[in-house]
């Protein structure tokens, strides 16, 4: 869990060894001192027990000392938490929109989407809203929670400081779908980000791999709902105007290449040139319609990843 | 302890009188007890039955067994059923009506008709609760806090459920009146406050909770049914309410309500240690103070489960500050427990075991409560698993293995037989292994960030779930042993001695079973409550 993705969680995660620290031995020490007693004292040991009725100073010194440690917990953790309540002057203001059972977000310019983008180390702040009922927006990876209350505008924030994908959930039972209230905050290098946000591809384009380098097919499967891909293609074998994904990776195709027929396996060279070059090798009994579309060749790992994975 | 005939009278036992009227229109605390105990056994094992399921479901990811739908209903029903029907009157309506009064040293509660009233009260609430299963458009799903605005909204049958807790609150204030005038009217002889067994100290702590934080749930539950039906605009922001103003209310109950659940746990824990180590408690003041501190303190936490609601920046940091405070006096009662062992003659009977595994549990209970105190950390972990974890470590490692102990510790007494010790322990060591690996799987699921009340769950959660519902496997397995052996021994012809465990309070000076009067003559106390080594006071 210590993965310091936000400039939060080092906070709690300093906070929480310090009081799991203090537990464990805590923990330890009575069980040890339990079990020990148990054994030097059992019956038919013979030792006659002794009615002791107490000892007061033991009770004044087993009350302060947990007193004054638990008084640090108390501090360190508010000090702490005090952090999230001061929203960075500087920060991005992004209008979080809860509703059963979706995320959306408004960024400033009125670009709006169903996953989160935000750029490394820009600090952002998230104001709630829900449409309906009560919601919870958790990070766990930014270790950032607030509830999403209908009438009321709560807020939080963050600032990532790690490249990649982290979940979004949601915490607050809101009705038969609220375990798929799911969504994702990428965070981009702040080049990409601004590319992203300033120009009118609905997808970032990034310029360097993210920190897991290997093909994503999550990410490929918004490219192919963001993109148009899936109105000619579907994942369920359905024939549309273009050739169903299922199945697709590794099968047999005839396409018409030049006006001659030709059968190769659908890996992933075809699978790219194909996206890459539409007309130059289409499926037999199809029409040569496809548009080139505007991706990059991360964009075209992924959802040949994705292509892979569906079954 | 008494100066009072020690043989046990040759009185016929309570169970003397024979046929079902005689049981419901029962005014004897004794039987009264018993009839809680198998009420609420039953629907342990019911809930117990809908967490298998969940466990079962959570096996693999996607849909396997049931929908989401009746996945929601599940953890409803087992929280309204575990917490309501089981936790809260708990080992009060059990063991506090069968024991309270004769270790007072009196022939029953003082109000003993609202005594069985308050049984009805508790068996039509949970009648009406289980009926939303049935009718209506489906069980609720809305968790068993009833969060507005969702249980506004949804169409399943929360009015139905709602209005059976309503009454059970009203059961639960009762007793707790009973209870309150039978300790300040009804003690014997020379049994002076200071004198009186920790059991009854508390019942006594519980009670007041009970008869003081109750009605706040059953005003704030009969709004949500009025809201419902005439959409008042109370709690619905949509038409001008406040929802954070219902999640007060209810935590106003429902926290304190935590305690009601689990100081007479502390209060049998504290009867069995001593019995068992053969020796005085240690600190005994010292148990009753704290008792009277987590019932008082204990009603000024509430808003700690509210961190992340959006309230006020300074209600924030009271709130946490008071949560650390109420866990000093449990912390005093860990220690007294554990100092109680030293130089005593310590026997490992099973409700010795279930006592001991008690402070163990107990103690990881409390002690991942103080990270959820933590402003910091709550951000992080509430709502999670971990809280999950946390509260099934308090309430069912705390007051689930209480009630255990307690049941195991006074059944020669309640019913004159006696179950297996050998089976006893073996359910024991099931129970243990199962509930460790089932519940501190949850804390770390929740560390990872898996959300309370998911019906499904992301692929990194899968090992943790695959864990913990093998853990309840094992688990099952032992409660199940557990009930079998329980039940089994009713039916082994034995007789059972007065005291078999060689107690000093003053119910095992009366025969087991107890007779109908309890006492022939009113016992006479003259010396403090656990007397078990008494100093012979030697010529100078």
């Amino acid at each position: 869990m210590f993965g310091g993705a936000s400039s939060f969680s080092g906070k709690v995660d300093a906070v929480f060894l310090y009081i799991a620290a203090l537990t464990i031995a805590f923990l330890v020490f009575i069980t040890f001192v339990m079990i020990y007693l148990v054994i030097r004292y059992r019956r038919g040991k013979g030792g006659k027990a002794q009615d002791i009725h107490g000892h007061l100073l033991l009770e004044l010194v087993w009350t302060g000392i947990p007193l004054v440690l638990f008084l640090t917990m108390f501090y360190y953790g508010w000090t702490n938490y005090r952090y999230l309540r001061e929203v960075p002057r500087d920060a991005m203001v992004v209008q979080v929109t809860a509703r059963q059972w979706a995320w959306s977000f408004t960024y400033p310019n009125g670009r709006q989407t169903s996953e989160l983008y935000v750029a490394l180390g820009r600090p952002v702040r998230l104001d709630l809203k829900s449409l309906d009922v009560l919601h919870g927006f958790y990070v766990p990876a930014f270790r950032v929670k607030a509830d999403v209350v209908p009438g009321k505008n709560n807020y939080t924030w963050f600032q990532a400081e790690q490249l990649g994908d982290f979940d979004i959930e949601c915490t607050v039972m809101c009705g038969v779908n609220h375990s798929y209230m799911l969504s994702k905050v990428h965070v981009i290098a702040e080049q990409d980000f601004s590319a992203w946000y300033f120009g009118d591809s609905d997808v970032p384009v990034l310029s360097q791999a993210g920190p897991a380098g290997a093909p994503d097919p999550a990410r490929g499967e918004r490219i192919f709902k963001l993109k148009g891909c899936v109105a000619c293609h579907s994942t369920d074998g359905s024939k549309l105007v273009g050739p169903t994904w299922k199945g697709l990776f590794g099968s047999q195709v005839t396409v018409l290449t030049d006006g001659k027929e030709v059968t190769l396996t659908a890996d992933d060279d075809y699978i790219a040139r194909s996206i890459h070059h539409p007309p130059k090798e289409v499926v037999k009994g199809f029409a040569p319609q496809m548009p080139k579309a505007d991706l990059s060749d991360r964009d075209v790992a992924d959802l040949v990843a994705y292509i892979k994975f569906l079954p | 302890m008494s100066t009072a005939a020690e043989s046990p009278t040759s009185e016929p036992s309570f169970y003397e009188r024979k046929g079902i009227a005689s049981w419901l229109l029962t005014t004897d605390h004794k039987r009264i007890g018993i009839l809680y105990l198998g009420s609420m056994m039953t629907f342990f094992l019911v809930g117990m039955t809908f967490g298998v399921f969940m466990r079962l479901e959570q096996l693999t990811m996607g849909p396997t067994i049931m929908k989401p739908t009746t996945y929601n209903a599940l953890f409803t029903l087992h929280g309204v059923m575990m917490i309501f029907l089981f936790v809260i009157p708990g080992l009060s309506a059990v063991f506090g009506n069968f024991f309270l009064p004769i270790m007072i040293g009196a022939k029953d509660v003082a109000f003993p008709r609202l005594n069985l009233l308050s049984w009805y009260l508790f068996m039509s609430g949970a009648a009406v609760s289980l009926s939303s299963l049935f009718t209506g458009s489906g069980p609720p799903d809305t968790g068993w806090s009833f969060y507005v605005p969702y249980s506004l909204r949804t169409r399943t049958n929360v009015t139905m459920a709602v209005f059976g807790v309503f009454l059970i609150g009203f059961s639960s204030i009762i007793t707790g009146l009973n209870f309150i005038t039978t300790m300040h009217r009804l003690r014997t002889k020379g049994m002076n406050w200071m004198r009186m067994p920790l059991f009854p100290w508390a019942l006594y702590a519980t009670a007041w909770v009970q008869v003081l934080a109750t009605p706040i749930l059953g005003i704030t539950l009969l709004l949500v049914m009025l809201e419902r039906l005439f959409h008042l605009g109370i709690f619905d922001p949509s038409i001008g309410g406040d929802p954070i103003l219902y999640q007060h209310l209810f935590w106003t109950y429902s926290h304190p309500a935590v305690y009601i659940m689990i100081l007479p746990a502390m209060g049998a824990i504290s009867e069995i240690i001593p019995t068992f180590a053969h020796r005085t408690i240690f600190g005994y003041k010292a148990i009753v103070l704290s008792s009277m501190g987590i019932a008082a303190i204990g009603s000024l936490v509430w808003a700690h489960h509210m961190f992340t609601s959006g309230m006020s920046e300074v209600a924030i940091v009271v709130f946490s500050l008071l949560t650390f405070l109420v866990a000093i006096p449990s912390a005093i009662k860990v220690f007294n427990w554990v100092a109680t062992l030293y130089k005593g003659s310590v026997e490992l009977r099973s409700p010795m075991l279930f006592a001991l595994a008690f402070i163990f549990l107990f103690s990881i209970g409390g002690l991942t409560g103080l990270f959820q105190g933590a402003l910091a950390i709550n951000v992080h972990i509430h709502d999670t698993y971990f809280i999950v974890g946390h509260f099934h470590y308090v309430m069912f490692g705390g007051t689930g293995f209480a009630f255990f102990a307690a049941l195991h510790y006074w059944y020669p007494k309640m019913f004159g037989r006696m179950y297996s010790e050998r089976t006893a322990i073996v359910a024991f060591v099931l129970i243990f292994i199962g509930f460790n690996l089932l519940y501190f799987t949850f804390l770390v699921l929740g560390l990872q960030g898996m959300p309370r009340r998911y019906y499904d769950h992301l692929p990194r959660f899968h090992t943790g779930h695959i864990w913990a519902t093998i853990g309840s496997w094992i688990m099952v397995a032992g409660l199940l042993l557990m009930v079998i052996n329980l039940v089994r021994g009713l039916f082994r012809k034995t007789t059972i001695p007065a005291n078999p465990w060689g107690g000093v309070t003053l119910e095992w000076t009366v025969s087991s079973p107890p007779p109908t009067e309890n006492f022939d003559v009113l016992p006479v106390i003259s010396e403090p409550a656990y007397t078990f080594n008494p100093v012979t006071k030697e010529p100078a």
